[in-house]
Parts: C-alpha cells; structure tokens; sequence
C-alpha cells in the first residue's frame, strides 16, 4: 500500500537537503602538487640531514656477555651448578663518552611480547590491594601458586621473569677500581612509578608484613619487599628495575634501561680509560639460546641511536624530488599535446 | 444443481470457488447455511509485530553473511582462550545490529502506519437493515458494504446496487493499474432495491490475481420461483483500492477480502531482494575470508614449526600450566587456528554493513527532500519506500515504464480534424468562424458548412461520454428546480466523465467549435448547436467499443425522424466499412497525424432507413439478451449494421506527454539504459506516444509481434511465434552486421506474450523465452502493449534473471511518480558513488590488520595483538565510519549541472563499475602496501627503543599505538584526498574524526579505569606524543602511504567533463 500522508509538506528548500552545500572543491592539479613535492622533498632532505648527523653523533658501546665462547669472561657462569656466579667484563674507552651515559641491558630471543606471558601478571596486586594478595587472577597461572599451594605476590610470568643479574661499573685508575656511581632512578616512566603501581599499605609500621601469607615469585631470590632494602621508595612494586621489566619489550629483541649515570665525576660522562664491570650473573638465557648484553649509550632529542629515521626521510625526501622532478616532465607533455588537440 | 454446489462451499479449500451468502442470510434454497472461513480484511504489508520483531529481526540478520560470521567470532571468543576479549567483536556487532534493526523497525513502523490507515478505515456496513460503521478489516466475505463517492473500495465488491438510475458506477483504478480514466461498471440486474432482504448467494471463483478477469454467477432467490441465475464478470467486480468517482452512493457485497483482494495477490511477492552492491559485497568479503584463513593456516604451521625447536615451545620464563600441557595436541592447534581467526577477524569489516544500511537510509533522505521530485500540483515530494534499493539507482540497465500518466499526462486535447479531406485546425482566434477553419485549400463554402456540421454533431452524439454532475449543493437546487436542470454552466467548466480520455477530447473539440453536449436525459441526448438552439436526439442503440472491432457506434433518432448510425474507430477499422473513394481523400491526413503522434480516429455515419433499423433494432436485441455466446452473436450484429457508411472526418487528438518526457527518455537512452514502455493501453497509442517522446525515433526500425500478425490462416498461432522469432532475430542479427548504427524498436502485445510465457508445451518455454530475451537485447526499446499487471511483473522478472543479472528501474503506479521519472537521472547520477565506500572500508581493514598478522612473526605466533582492545572495537565503528558515511553521502565528484545534462556520464558508473574487481584488486594492493609499510616503519624504528630524550624505553602497546595512530591518519587523510566536493560536513565529520580520535586516546590513556582488568594504554598515547620520533615516523609514514594515490590523481589524465565534451553530449541543440 503507497502512504499517501507521509511527504504531503514541502521538502526544506535548504543547501543541505537539496544537496547545494557550499563546497570547496579542491583539485589535485600538478600546479600544486609539484610544487608541494618539491617542499615537501626539501624539508625532509633537511630533517633527514638533521637526524642522520644527530644519530651519527650518538655514541654506543655494546658488548655480549653471554658467555657462549669458552674464553669469554662470563663463560663459566653458563654452568648450571655454578650458583652466584660473578663475572668481570673489562673494557676501555679511547675518548671521552659524553653523559649522561644510559645504561642498559639487553636480551636476544626472549619473547617478552608471548600473549600468554604478556598477561600472567595481577594487576590489583600491583596496585597494592592484599585482597588479591591470598587469591591471584587465573592468568598467573602456573605462577600464581607455589607446590604448597602459598599465593605468589606478585604472580605471573611478567614477574616471576623479572631480570635478575646485576652489575657494578669501575673506572680501573692506576690499577685500583673506582665505583662509577649508578642511578636506578628515573629509569621507569614516571607515570608508571607514581601512578599505575603501588605498594600495599604497611601493616603495624612493617612493610614486610603486608606480604604475609605470600610467598615469592619462584625465581626470585628474594621476595619483593627486600627488592632495595636501601631505599623504601625503590622497593616493592615501585622498584625501578621491578617496573622497567613490567613494561614488555614489543620485539623479541630488546633492550631496557638498566642505570643511569649522572652522579659524581661521571656527571660529564666516561672519561677515557679502562673500566670493569663486575656482571653478578643470574639469569638464564642459554636455555632458549637467547644473549645478553650490555649497551651504554647517550641520547640525543631524538632517543638512542637511531640511523633508519634519518635514512627514511633523506630516501623519501630525494624520492619527492625526483617524483617532483618526473611530474614537471610529464606534466610540461601532457599539457602541451591538451594545447594542440585544443 | 444449486444445492450440491452450496453444500460444497464448506470446505473451500478444496475447491476452486467459493459461495458467498449476500448479508450473511441463508437462502431457502440450501438445506443448511453453512458459513465458511474466510480470511478478514486486513491488509498486512508489514513484516513484524512488537512481539515477534526482535527473533525476525535477528533472525534476519543473522542470515547475511558478515554478520553471522561475526556472530561465531564472537561465540568463540566466548568459549575458547582467545587473544581479544569477546567485547571487542561483541560490540561492534551489537552496534550494527541495533542499527539496522532500528532502521528496519522504523521502516516496518511506517508500513504499520500505512497499514493502519487502511485496515482502520471506518466503512459502512449494511447489517441487519441498518448501517454500521465499521473499520475497514472487520469486514467480512458476505457483508453488504456502501461506498460514497471519492472513497476507496475497502474489499473487492459485486456491484448490487447504484445511486445513479441506469445501474452503472465508475471508478479509477490508477492506484491499481495507473489508468486514471473513469471504467464503467454495472450493477447485477435484476437485484432488488432492498438489500436489506435479498436472498441471494454468490458462487465466483477463488482469488486470483488476473485483475480483469473474473468469473461467477449470482442466484436470487425469490419466493415460489426457480432462483433466477445472473452470471457476473468482471464489469460487476470493484477492485479494492479503486476509487469511486461521480457516484454518490453504490453497495455491493464482498466477495475477496484482505490479502485475498486482486490489489493484495497483485502486490505479493515483493521479496526482499538483496541489492548488487550487496551481492558484489558478498563476493569481496568472500575473498577476504579466503586471505583470512589463510593468515590464520599459515600462522598456525608456522607456530608449531616454530615451536618444533628445542627451547621455543616452553621457556623457562614462560611455563605452561597443568592444563595447557594436557590439552590434546591436536586440540591445541584447533584452538590457535580459532585464536589467529579471532585476531584477524576485523579484516573482515563489521561496520560495512552498516555503513552502507546507514548511507541508504539517510540517502533516502535526500530523495525525499529534494525540491526537485517535488511536485506543487500535488503537493507531494518522492516518497522512498524501501531504502534498501537506493544504491540500485546507479546501476539501472533497464528502465521499464508505465505509459499512461507516466510518459503522458493522461489528458487529451482535441488537436485537429479532417472533414472531407480538409484540414481544419484550432486557432487561438476565435474571430473567424469560432477558430475553426480550413487551413488548407479552397473550399465550397456552403457544401463545407453541411458537412461540418453533421461531422461536429457526429463527434457531440458518439460516444458514450456522461456530464459531470457538479457539487451536491447544486445537484440539490437542479432537483427543486426541476425546470431548468440544464442550467448551463461556464462551458469551460463543463466536466466531462468517460471510459477512455479521448471520446472528451473529442466532446470537448466539439463544444469548442461551438457544438455542446449537454447530457443524457432518460435514453435522449440533448445538443447546443452553433445557433445555440438545443437539439435533441432518442439514443436508441449503443454498440459499445471494443477491442477487437476498434470501434463504437451510436445509432439515434433526430426529432425528424429520421434514424442515423454515428460511427467512429480505428482508421483501419472504419476504412474497409466505408466507400473506397472517400477514404483516398482522408488517408492522408489520417497518415500524416499518426506520424506525428496524435491519435486519430475517423468518423463516419450512414443513414438507416425505417426498414434496415427495424431489422438491426430487433437483431441487436435479440443478441443483447441472448445467454449463450452473447458476445459472439453481439459481435456479428455489430458488423453487420456497421457496414455501407459513409466517411465524414477523422479527429486528431494529442495525448500530451509529460513535460521533458521526450529528452528525460533521450536521456536515458543516452546514459545507456534501456528502455521498456509497459501499458496496458492499445498498441497504436502507445505506438505513437513512443514515438512521440523519441524512444522510437525516425530511423528505428519496427519489429511487430502481436496478434494480429499472429494471425495467419496456415499456422497456429504457436507456430508462427517461433517462425516470427526465428525470423526477427534473424533480420535484427544480420542487419546489425551490415549497418551498425540501425536502432531496432520491438513491440509485442499482451496476448503474444503470454503465448511466449505459457506455451502450451511446457518444454518450449524456455526456448521462447531465451529467444524473446535475445531479440529484446538488440533493440533500444522495447514496447510492450495490452499488459495485465502481473504480465508486466513477469516481464520485469525475466529480465532481472537474465545473464549478468541486470538492475532494472520501473516507473508507474499513478501520479506521484511523475516528477520522479522527470528526474530520474539526476537522482541517479549523484547517488551513483556508493558502491565505492565498501571497497574502501575492506581495504581500510586490510591495511589495519596486516601489521597484526606480521606481529606474529615477531612474537612467536603467540596471538599477541598488536592493538590494545579499545582500538580494536573502535576502529570500525568510531574511527573510520563516520567520514566514508558523510563521503558517501555527500559527495559529488561531478556537479549536478554537468550531470544533467550529461546522461552518457552514467554509463561510467552503470553495471556496478565502481565495486568492480580491479578496483577492488587495487585497493587491495594499496592496502598490503600501506600494511607492510606501517609495521615495518615502526618496526626499524624500534630497533633502538630508546625514543626519548631521557632515554626510557618504550614497549609494545607504544608499538601498536605508533601503527594505529599511522594507520587512522592514513585511511581518513586518503578518504580526503578522494573528495572532490567539501561541504562543511566532511571538514567537519573528517577533521573530527582525527581530532576525536587524538582526544579519545588521551582519554583512554589519561584515566585509570576501574572496571579494566589491565591498565596497559596508560599513558601510553601521551608518553609517544612526547618522543620527536615517534612523531617523525608517523609524518614520514601517512606521508609514503599516501604517495601512490597522489601519484595517480595527478599522473591519471585527468577524466571527466571538459565543457566541450558536455555539449557533445547534449540531446538536442536548443
């Protein structure tokens, strides 16, 4: 059946309903596009100068301490019986490294980003709620219970996995060691140290105590609240190492901010010279055939040392030039052949 | 006899009629009353109830494809350990979901509207002697229903009884079949004037949907008599949905009710069809299917390759629980195969859909409120019924027409006549001789006038045109009066009521060269003559009209006495009847109007002597009242006393066409379409009309399949249609090779048709049919004459299923289409881009889920998402659709004007060019390139994840928000780049859509959110707005991905209409 009584007004003579919007009706012509490629080509030619030349100046020592050649210092901590294993990587700088100096590990092969592992951790654990604490989420599973059948806190993969060697810099004059300071702090976001994780409330003036009736995560050779025993403001879940390890890599190879250095003589950075650096190797990575190693670094605007953006943009700003270059020639024919049909 | 019959009236399921118990009162006759089900009247055009929408709907629903994919998506995600919540995929499926359904309830409202408006209808019933009002879907079969003038017939009635003395009534059907002429119809003879009593039933065929046809037969019973038999067709029936005109009153009793009405079986089966762009849309995410779970195999082997070496399966770091290890292995893989498919499953874009269901149903909108469809006479705008259709517009290949009211005004004007071999024609100057003069040669002045004048009195008294009787009020004052009932109106305003337009345009042609009917007064016709003197006429006999003789007469008595036979009809059928030497003279006007499109009809008369009358009088009497082959014996007396005439005149008369009908039709033609006429009107007619708005042009040549050249003494009908087929295809097949440019025009009648339809062999069908296909195919327009709706239907349908399935367009159905074929292309043209946005959107999800299936590779297929949730869901349903929405709306990439008067521009976008499979491929391409790029970027440039100053290092959710917010930027800013036509609303919608994006990850990054199990995009977004690379990598990103589509606007020769190719284009030179 036709409705008659529907539509009996007047349409709306308005731009909109009649289709008659004002409209800017831009064209692509090659006027504005070369043009624009040519600019375009231009400034990314300029930033791409500027980002290979800051990366260039960006200076990085990186050095495997895996331990996978015999005459490696760390090899006989690959060993498995071999328990507190230390090991002594030496090497020296020819010049100056400017400060700060980042400290950072870094592992090969390890599968931060694993969904399964990605998820094993309790959030309202972390944020300090001991509710959780006597019942962790199912996705901490199998690290959410020990063989006794004690919650973990904190449970999960994430957690239970958390990298575990540690390492003492020395700058090596005239044959005695001097202590390169190391800051663990501000290595973690900020957001994350202040915000997304807190420390269960301490119960009768003891923080200890929150974490009774919890064990520690199996791997670890202490439980969380002696993570710095030092500082109670890097202990805990706020930990800076603990929250620097929670964050998951996004490649299987990666690296992480171990330590700073900014304090002392070495606020300028590593002067030149023979250092040691004394590993405390824990953690397993042979197992998975991954590697370990240690990268200092300085950054720029830009982040670490980073060659692939300045390429990037001087490939894709010579690109636009010569794209710009191209449509000139075969805009002048194109335009030239419209004027002999016209 | 009667009383078997009745008896088996009960059960009238069983058999092929029904009895009908006027008023509901058993009949003497029958032993029992036996009152049978019938179904009520209710009309029910609407789908759903409140109670049962929701199942239906889902239901409905869930039989697309997308969506029931989705559905499982969804149900898996329920079930098994999937990488993604079940709320990602759940809530964009409920968002289309509810969507569409609220579009489809809408819809099902408005027809429940509709529906309403008419079952609620109050109506008279006449019950147990007094009038009830009713609403229209009480009433039942049997119930004696009144109808005043200028209502509609609430159910399919038998005419009993009339207001108007003579037993007749007319209605219109145009709400039927589009004639908007008035149809006599009669009443029963013989029924009493007392309904209330009348013992009667009625026996008549079950429904069906033929609307001319109708067999049944009445029984009156009368006390102490045999009950008397009337047999009753379909002159008696009035059709549901025809409307009642100049009657004030009539009853009738209901025989078909409801969805048992001609009108109701005529309108069923409009099934919900899946529109082209939905079919393409299924075709494309078919594949898309395919590539998915391929991504899914291939990220399955490789897992499990992967896992196959020592150390990988299980780290010690990342241990497997108890029930994990004991899972079957085969399990295992099942679930990571289910697993990767629920990762990737937005490749397959859930908001296409709805997108497009969106895009139709507000573009409907723009249908309705366009100013253009507006027509002021009825104060109507179009009115989109169905907006599922909508993107069907752009892909007409066939456009099928109704003629009358469509093509023309249905109004005819009286253009011209021929008396005696001169030409006279209407001038505006109504100085000489009232406007009617020769116009060409000389002419015997005196001779002439006689001739004239016996010709105009010819035109006032043949026919069988009725005065209009003007408002009540004055019927009233005429009836008191009684004196001067002919009290003259303004003669200009004198209406007029006829079956067939022409005989008032032929009155009407009279009255203005100064002769006018005044009226039929109990069996007298009174005339105004030029003198003003009123001459009176006794209309003795009538033989009416019919097809088959094209022609009536009228046979009356002058007050002199003397008897004359007035004859008017088809040339062909008045020329053999009259003297050989009359007809030379009058040929050639009769020719020369044809071609220019009137309709012609010749005059003639012959006078009847006292002895030749008596014997016609009681021959025709004798036949009228003959029961057996009436008509046969009707039809032999006809012939035989329209014989010996003389030739006075033939008339011209215009059926005008709609306004632009001509170059609306070139048009059409001209954007590729081809074009059908379906009427129900005569073939000479529709002919001409044809030819007249341009669709048969000068240089078309005519290929003929009627009845009449069905004819042949030798073959049977059946034959010859395959021989003339043969033939035809043949003739059009070899000319098509020899001149290329030769039109061909193909006409077949109703008759022919059905023949070609329902041979009487069953196996021939689809023989006549590919070969009736296969001549139409060839020919620019094809005219179908002498239609029965549902033959027209069944036209419609052929050629919707025949190969490559084109989209076909009908016009008719009464007035308020009238502008709408005016301005069909325009309506097409700028609705013509839609397809497009589906393409688009499934390319958008190639390029978002990519970077997701190449994370795999780096994260030990583990079904890691790449992209927190919230992306996910939003993706779809927030980020993207909006812009496509407001393009696909909005956009014009060619200005109306251009458009209209550049139909051939159609046929870039016809036959669904725009959602074509190299398209297609090409986004596809472009998307795996923009995929590849995104997450390679990002890729190296976290080779080093040190990105900030202070040297912190970011992690995976940094990762996937650098691609997504790469990834959003690209697909908006080339949707920007693709649009030609900026309104404010699409700097608005695409703008907004950025910048809602930005503010939405800041939002879901800013805020801690207590019912998430994980807060893992905290400040996440913020944190890579404050690294200058991340920045760097993302200008540098949009800016690659976007290079190729540049490339190719400005490389592409620039297409579309330079001016100069508009004018080539134009019809016509104005």
């Amino acid at each position: 059946m036709k409705n008659e009584g529907e539509a009996t007004e007047r349409p709306d003579n308005t731009a909109f309903t009649q289709q008659w919007l004002p409209a800017w009706q831009p064209i692509l012509s090659a006027g504005i596009v070369i043009p624009g490629f040519l600019i375009i080509g231009l400034a990314f030619i300029g930033i791409g100068i500027g980002l290979f030349l800051t990366s260039q100046t960006i200076q990085v020592l990186e050095m495997d301490y895996t331990g996978i050649e015999k005459d490696s210092p760390c090899f006989r901590c690959t060993i498995q019986s071999v328990q507190n294993c230390t090991c002594e990587v030496t090497f020296s700088l020819s010049a100056l490294f400017t400060g700060p100096v980042f400290f950072y590990y870094g592992l090969s092969n390890y599968f931060q980003n694993f969904r399964k592992y990605g998820v094993s951790k309790d959030y309202y654990q972390l944020t300090g709620d001991t509710q959780y604490f006597k019942s962790p989420r199912d996705v901490c599973s199998p690290y959410s219970y020990d063989s006794k059948n004690n919650p973990i806190v904190p449970c999960g993969a994430i957690a239970n996995s958390m990298f575990n060697d540690t390492f003492e810099l020395y700058q090596i004059i005239n044959g005695t060691k001097k202590k390169v300071p190391l800051d663990g702090k501000g290595i973690s976001w900020w957001t994350d140290y202040n915000i997304k994780y807190r420390n269960p409330l301490s119960v009768n003036g003891s923080f200890a105590s929150a974490f009774d009736g919890t064990v520690k995560p199996i791997n670890w050779p202490k439980a969380a609240y002696e993570l710095d025993l030092t500082d109670p403001n890097n202990n805990g879940f706020l930990n800076q190492d603990f929250l620097v390890w929670m964050r998951r890599a996004a490649l299987p190879q990666f690296r992480k901010l171990y330590r700073r250095i900014t304090e002392g003589d070495y606020a300028m950075g590593l002067p030149a010279g023979n250092y040691s650096l004394t590993v405390h190797y824990n953690y397993p990575v042979l197992s998975f055939d991954g590697r370990k190693k240690l990268v200092f670094s300085n950054v720029s605007w830009m982040g670490g040392k980073n060659d692939f953006l300045g390429i990037a943009y001087l490939v894709v700003g010579s690109l636009c030039m010569v794209m710009a270059v191209v449509m000139l020639i075969v805009y002048a024919k194109f335009k030239f052949s419209e004027e002999d049909d016209a | 006899m009667i009383c078997s019959l009745t008896i088996c009236g009960g059960d009238e399921k069983r058999v092929d009629s029904r009895t009908i118990y006027v008023g509901h009162r058993p009949c003497p006759d029958t032993e029992a009353f036996i009152p049978s089900k019938f179904c009520d009247n209710r009309i029910v055009s609407s789908k759903y109830t409140v109670w049962n929408f929701l199942p239906k709907n889902l239901f409905e629903q869930f039989r697309r494809i997308a969506n029931f994919y989705f559905l499982i998506i969804f149900l898996v995600q329920v079930i098994v350990d999937t990488p993604t919540s079940p709320v990602t995929s759940g809530l964009p499926l409920f968002f289309v979901i509810t969507v569409t359904a609220i579009k489809q309830g809408y819809e099902d409202w408005l027809r429940h509207k509709a529906d309403n408006e008419v079952n609620k209808y109050p109506v008279t019933v006449l019950e147990d002697g007094r009038s009830v009002k009713k609403e229209s879907e009480k009433i039942k079969v049997g119930d004696v229903v009144e109808v005043v003038e200028d209502e509609t017939f609430p159910c399919d009635l038998i005419l009993l009884q009339s207001s108007r003395e003579d037993g007749t009534c007319f209605v219109t059907t145009a709400s039927l079949d589009g004639e908007s002429n008035h149809k006599t119809h009669y009443t029963v003879p013989d029924t009493e004037k007392d309904l209330q009593a009348l013992p009667a039933t009625i026996e008549c065929e079950q429904p069906q949907p033929d609307l001319y046809k109708f067999v049944g037969r009445m029984h009156i019973y009368k006390p102490e008599q045999e009950p008397a038999v009337r047999s009753l067709g379909p002159e008696n029936l009035l059709l549901k949905g025809a409307t009642l005109k100049n009657t004030k009153k009539i009853s009738g009793v209901t025989v078909y009710t409801g969805m048992e009405t001609k009108m109701a079986l005529n309108y069923q089966g409009k099934s919900q069809k899946r529109s082209a762009v939905e079919k393409s849309i299924n075709a494309f995410l078919l594949v898309y299917l395919c590539i998915l779970i391929s991504k899914a195999v291939v990220c399955t082997t490789l897992k499990y390759v992967w896992q196959s070496k020592e150390g990988q399966d299980e780290p010690w770091y990342n241990q497997k629980n108890q029930k994990e290890k004991d899972t079957n292995m085969y399990l295992k893989m099942f679930t990571d195969f289910l697993s990767f498919m629920v990762l990737f499953n937005f490749i397959i874009p859930v908001s296409m859909y709805v997108t497009v269901e969106m895009q139709k149903f507000l573009g409907s909108f723009f249908i309705t409120w366009d100013k253009d469809f507006f027509d002021p006479e009825i104060q109507e705008g179009a009115l989109v019924n169905t907006s599922d259709l909508n993107e069907e517009l752009g892909q007409v290949e066939y456009v099928f027409t109704d003629k009358t009211g469509t093509l023309t005004q249905n109004n005819m004007e009286f253009i011209e006549c021929c008396i005696d071999g001169f030409q006279y024609k209407h001038r505006d100057t109504r100085s000489e001789l009232d406007g009617f003069t020769v116009t060409d040669g000389p002419v015997n002045k005196l001779q002439q006038k006689e001739k004239e004048e016996l010709f105009l009195r010819a035109l006032c008294l043949c026919h069988t045109v009725q005065v209009k009787e003007a408002g009540s009020e004055e019927v009233l004052t005429d009836q008191v009066d009684g004196i001067d009932g002919m009290q003259p109106q303004p003669e200009e305003e004198r209406g007029f009521i006829a079956s067939s337009p022409d005989e008032i345009a032929l009155v009407r042609g009279a009255m203005e060269y100064g002769f006018t009917f005044l009226g039929l007064e109990s069996k007298s016709m009174k005339i105004k003559n030029r003198e003003n003197n009123i001459e009176e006429y006794k209309l003795l006999h009538v033989l009416n009209f019919d097809p088959v003789r094209r022609r009536m007469s009228v046979i009356v008595q002058t007050k002199s006495g003397e008897t004359l036979l007035f004859c008017k009809g088809a040339d062909s059928s008045i020329f053999p009847r009259v003297k050989p030497e009359e007809v030379d003279r009058i040929r050639m006007h009769v020719e020369r109007n044809a071609t220019e499109g009137y309709r012609t009809l010749c005059v003639a008369y012959k006078q009847l002597s006292a002895e030749e009358y008596a014997v016609a009088d009681t021959g025709l009497r004798e036949a009228r009242l003959a029961l057996q082959d009436r008509e046969q014996k009707l039809m032999a007396m006809y012939n035989q006393v329209e014989t010996g005439m003389s030739l006075i005149g033939a008339t011209a008369v215009e059926d005008r066409l709609q306004e632009e009908a001509a170059e609306t039709m070139e048009a059409l033609q001209g954007a590729g379409m081809k074009v059908w006429v379906l009427t129900g009107d005569k073939m000479e007619t529709a002919k001409s009309t044809c030819y007249a708005c341009r669709l048969f042009q000068r240089g078309t040549e005519l290929l003929e399949l009627t009845v009449r050249t069905l004819e042949d003494g030798r073959l049977k009908r059946e034959e010859k249609l395959l021989e003339l087929f043969c033939v035809t295809l043949f003739n059009v097949n070899l000319k098509s090779w020899s001149t290329a440019n030769q039109d061909y025009g193909f006409i077949i009648d109703g008759a022919t048709l059905s023949l070609v339809m329902n041979p009487s062999r069953e196996a021939d069908a689809s023989q006549y049919r590919s070969l009736f296909l296969q001549i139409c195919q060839n020919c620019t327009a094809v005219l179908c004459c002498r239609m029965a709706p549902l033959q027209k239907a069944q036209i419609v349908k052929m050629v919707k299923n025949s190969k490559g399935s084109p989209i076909t367009l009908s016009i008719g159905d009464g007035a308020n289409d009238v502008s709408m074929i005016l301005e069909a292309h325009v309506g097409i043209g700028i609705k013509g881009k839609e397809g497009r946005q589906a393409v688009r959107n499934s390319d958008y999800n190639l390029c978002f889920i990519l970077p997701q299936f190449l994370y795999q590779f780096f994260c030990g297929y583990s079904q890691q998402p790449l992209y927190d949730a919230a992306y996910l869901t939003m993706y779809n349903i927030c980020f993207t659709s909006m812009p496509i929405l407001a393009y696909s709306l909005l956009e014009q990439h060619i200005s109306m004007e251009i458009l209209l008067d550049n139909a051939a521009l159609y046929r870039e976008i016809a036959n669904n060019a725009m959602l074509r499979w190299r398209p297609f491929l090409y986004w596809t391409v472009l998307g795996i390139f923009q995929g590849l790029l995104f997450f390679f970027g990002v890729r190296f440039l976290f080779s080093n994840p040190a990105l900030q100053d202070n040297g912190q290092v970011f992690g995976n959710w940094s990762y996937g928000t650098i691609v997504f917010t790469v990834l959003v930027f690209t697909v908006t800013l080339k949707l920007a780049l693709d649009t030609r036509h900026w309104t404010w609303i699409n700097h608005f919608v695409i703008w907004g859509s950025l910048a809602f994006y930005v503010f939405f990850s800041f939002f879901w990054g800013g805020i801690i959110w207590p019912f998430l199990k994980q807060q893992r995009l905290y400040f996440v977004f913020a944190n890579m707005l404050s690294s200058v690379s991340a920045w760097l990598v993302i200008i540098i990103l949009i800016l690659l991905s976007l290079l190729p589509e540049i490339l190719l606007v400005v490389l592409r020769k620039p297409r579309g209409p330079h001016s100069r190719q508009v004018y080539l284009f134009l019809p016509f030179p104005f």
